[in-house]
């Protein structure tokens, strides 16, 4: 008889731990046969406040350690990513109608637009930021600083890719994250904070939720601690909520315009003009005398 | 004898210095739109007045939704000619307009001075200068975008909705027109109420230098005219300076409509001065921080963080550099201060004073030199035993009204400063050149201005954090607001 498979019990990543929803509430995920797959976190309100406290705590460390470091950890969270391929790969065809290939093709993007956000942590401050010729005896120069907690609302598709797009982005500038992932493939969102786990990646600066997106927004939007907002392929009512809401605190909101075959080109991603939304500017004069 | 009372120094005065008014000022001035100046569709007239003497300048066109429809129309028409032309041929517009304004700066400082109420030294050396310099700093920029956007093709945004506020009238119209222009984007710019008159005579500049028509267009208004340019479907951007409270409604007008956005808005900005510094330059520091414009500025450094063990000494040279400060006509070239701009302004700016007495600061005025009868003055002053819960310690008073607070270590210093909604500026004064990049680098402010405060300059970029706004003006940074990027 053949071994019946031992399947996994899907769970959020807060703060470093693998939690369940303290709604108690459950979301079941069909395949693509009709058969029930799993029953993901329908994350609530006060997850994702609790998301966001554990995201603030750890902001300060994450911004302050060096850029070099914060490469190294990015890059072996792609090392594991590279790891779990095989994996990823079935995750996505799981609600997707995914061939092999173009599964794994998702996940190799994937990996490869973490090491290029990888690569940006100790560079995009080069090409962002510059020292300013002012007409005067001042040294000043424009440096760019990452704004604190970031809510990344991953695109419906490419659940993975369109996830680690909208993610690295702000995360290799040293702000820390909060991702909701996919509303009908939230496979490859529930099993990445094992990736995170597994990787360095310091407790609370990643933590996923899954559950309905919508249910969010509004509270997304209000949260005052949030600084900033990055999703793709939004609908106009939804946007209009999210930047409504976000006027409050005056909340730093991008919208991307990635789609289809836009999310596997590599230059376009891991744009340097992708993280520039998420830094804020500091301009430092000083006198220049003796 | 002459001699021994020239010993008490205070007898001394400087004779009145005032500069001429000699310029000619018309009557009814009228809306510019599609380079042309015409009379309002709505018919409707406001006075502008001179706030140092109360005494009514001109009559200022209101533009109602028709003539607002008319500008953009105009802005819209002149798009594709404009953002097609060569960066090099858009670039030589602005030079031409740089060199003009510096060939008419006189007469900007002066109509800047009556229509606004800052001192003519002021207008004369800061505004004006400045003001040429972004026109011609962006210019060069105008056929080297594809530099500072690296593989990201810029191309412009399209019609920019542009609304400035009354402290630094004209400045703040080079600082939106410039850098929009140079990426190739048509503009309709509202000046504020009570200060329309140097953007029109700026009006006059771009006839004179052939600016294609429609390119810049310039309506008249108040608040309402303000409100129908922003909510007008054919804008694609808009670009505000002035209060948080509006930053926010425009930020809820404009959501879901794909609009871009930049705010400039305001501040309570810290200045922090530890004991190792250089007391007298920072002295200095606190006095440009404070009394510049009369406290009329965004980013002025209302906040004072003293390091307790100097508390004393600070107050005390303070306080005489206050008695030394001259108030009154804003035209002559010795006035430190000069009016305030509006009567509504003096009215909030007299009920934060009040405000601070009332809940239990020290109120220190001591300069009480006589005030012109007619016009808006506040004498500067500054409070002590300022809690950080008292509303003159956390809301903007745009005026020169310091409050001054100490602290201990530089961690309570930089935690204290950051204790803000606002995060637009901050001064630091120490001697200690890495507590000085540390405290800088953990200020949550767009601009940190180090061992000096207040100094603007073309390329240097400008903006802040949190809820003082987005985007940057000035610099290389400030092309952003204004170009669109490809491949993202």
């Amino acid at each position: 008889m053949a071994r019946l498979t031992v399947a996994k019990t899907y769970k959020m990543y807060i703060g470093g731990k693998f939690a369940r929803t303290e709604s108690g509430r459950s979301i079941a995920i069909k395949n693509l046969q009709g058969d029930v797959a799993a029953h993901i976190c329908h994350g609530s309100r006060k997850d994702f406040r609790g998301a966001v406290e554990c995201a603030t705590d750890a902001f300060p460390s994450w911004t302050n350690i060096t850029g070099y470091l914060r490469g190294q950890i990015l890059y072996r969270m792609a090392e594991m990513l590279e790891g779990r391929r095989d994996e990823f790969a079935s995750a996505i065809q799981t609600t997707q109608k995914m061939t092999v290939t173009a599964a794994r093709k998702e996940v190799d993007a994937s990996v490869d637009c973490l090491v290029q956000f990888a690569g940006w942590t100790d560079k995009f401050q080069q090409v962002l930021g510059c020292a300013n010729p002012v007409a005067g005896a001042y040294y000043n120069f424009t440096v760019p600083q990452a704004q604190g907690v970031v809510v990344v609302i991953a695109p419906q598709t490419p659940s993975l890719l369109g996830l680690i797009a909208l993610l690295g982005a702000p995360l290799c500038a040293g702000n820390t994250v909060i991702a909701i992932g996919s509303d009908i493939n939230p496979l490859p969102a529930a099993i990445l904070g094992e990736v995170c786990q597994t990787s360095d990646i310091p407790t609370g600066v990643i933590n996923v939720l899954t559950g309905s997106q919508a249910e969010l927004y509004e509270h997304i939007a209000s949260h005052r601690q949030v600084a900033g907002i990055y999703s793709a392929s939004l609908a106009k009512k939804h946007r209009v909520v999210i930047e409504q809401g976000a006027a409050d605190s005056m909340k730093r909101v991008r919208f991307s315009t990635l789609d289809n075959e836009a999310w596997y080109d590599g230059n376009a991603t891991a744009s340097p003009w992708n993280i520039e939304p998420f830094v804020e500017m500091k301009t430092i004069w000083h006198p220049s005398a003796c | 004898m002459t001699i021994a009372t020239q010993t008490n120094a205070t007898e001394w005065d400087y004779s009145p210095a005032p500069d001429t008014t000699k310029i000619t000022i018309e009557q009814k001035n009228k809306l510019f739109i599609g380079g042309k100046f015409v009379s309002p569709k709505s018919r409707s007239w406001f006075p502008t007045i001179n706030p140092a003497t109360e005494k009514k300048l001109a009559d200022i066109a209101c533009a109602g939704k028709v003539d607002v429809h008319s500008a953009v129309s105009a802005a819209k028409s002149a798009l594709p000619k404009w953002s097609r032309l060569s960066g090099t041929e858009r670039a030589k517009y602005l030079y031409r307009i740089a060199r003009r304004i510096q060939e008419r700066a006189r007469e900007f400082a002066i109509l800047e001075t009556m229509d606004g109420g800052k001192p003519i030294k002021e207008s004369r050396d800061v505004d004006i200068p400045l003001v040429a310099q972004h026109f011609f700093y962006y210019a060069g920029w105008a056929d080297k975008l594809a530099y500072a956007f690296p593989g990201a093709a810029p191309t412009p945004v399209g019609v920019c909705a542009q609304i400035i506020p009354w402290n630094f009238p004209l400045l703040m119209a080079s600082w939106k027109l410039a850098p929009a222009l140079a990426c190739g984007n048509t503009c309709i710019l509202k000046p504020a109420e009570t200060t329309s008159l140097t953007a029109l005579r700026l009006a006059e500049v771009f006839q004179e230098v052939g600016l294609p028509d429609g390119v810049v267009n310039i309506i008249t208004g108040k608040g309402d005219t303000g409100r129908f340019l922003a909510e007008h479907p054919a804008v694609n951007k808009v670009a505000f300076t002035g209060s948080t409270e509006v930053g926010k409604l425009l930020m809820r007008q404009t959501a879901g409509t794909g609009k871009k956005l930049t705010l400039e808005l305001g501040g309570k900005s810290a200045n922090i001065i530890f004991a190792d510094a250089a007391i007298d330059q920072a002295v200095e520091g606190i006095v440009s921080g404070i009394y510049f414009n009369q406290g009329h500025v965004c980013c002025a450094g209302s906040r004072l963080f003293v390091e307790e063990p100097i508390l004393e000494e600070v107050i005390h040279k303070l306080t005489r550099r206050l008695s030394t400060l001259r108030v009154g006509d804003p035209l002559d070239k010795n006035t430190d201060l000069g009016a305030v701009n509006s009567k509504e302004q003096l009215k909030t700016v007299e009920r934060y004073i009040r405000c601070g007495v009332a809940e239990g600061a020290e109120l220190h005025q001591t300069n009480t030199g006589e005030l012109p009868a007619k016009g808006y003055w506040c004498n500067p002053c500054f409070f002590t035993d300022v809690q950080p819960s008292h509303t003159i310690a956390r809301e903007e008073i745009f005026g020169p009204v310091l409050s001054i607070m100490t602290f201990r270590t530089p961690e309570e210093a930089i935690s204290r400063a950051n204790n803000s909604p606002y995060g637009l500026a901050a001064g630091v004064w120490t001697d200690k050149g890495a507590k000085i990049f540390e405290v800088a680098k953990k200020l949550d402010a767009g601009i940190v201005w180090c061992n000096t405060y207040n100094k603007f300059d073309a390329a240097s970029p400008f903006g802040g954090f949190k809820e003082s706004g987005f985007g940057r003006e000035g610099g290389m940074q400030g092309l952003r607001p204004y170009v669109r990027l490809g491949g993202v």
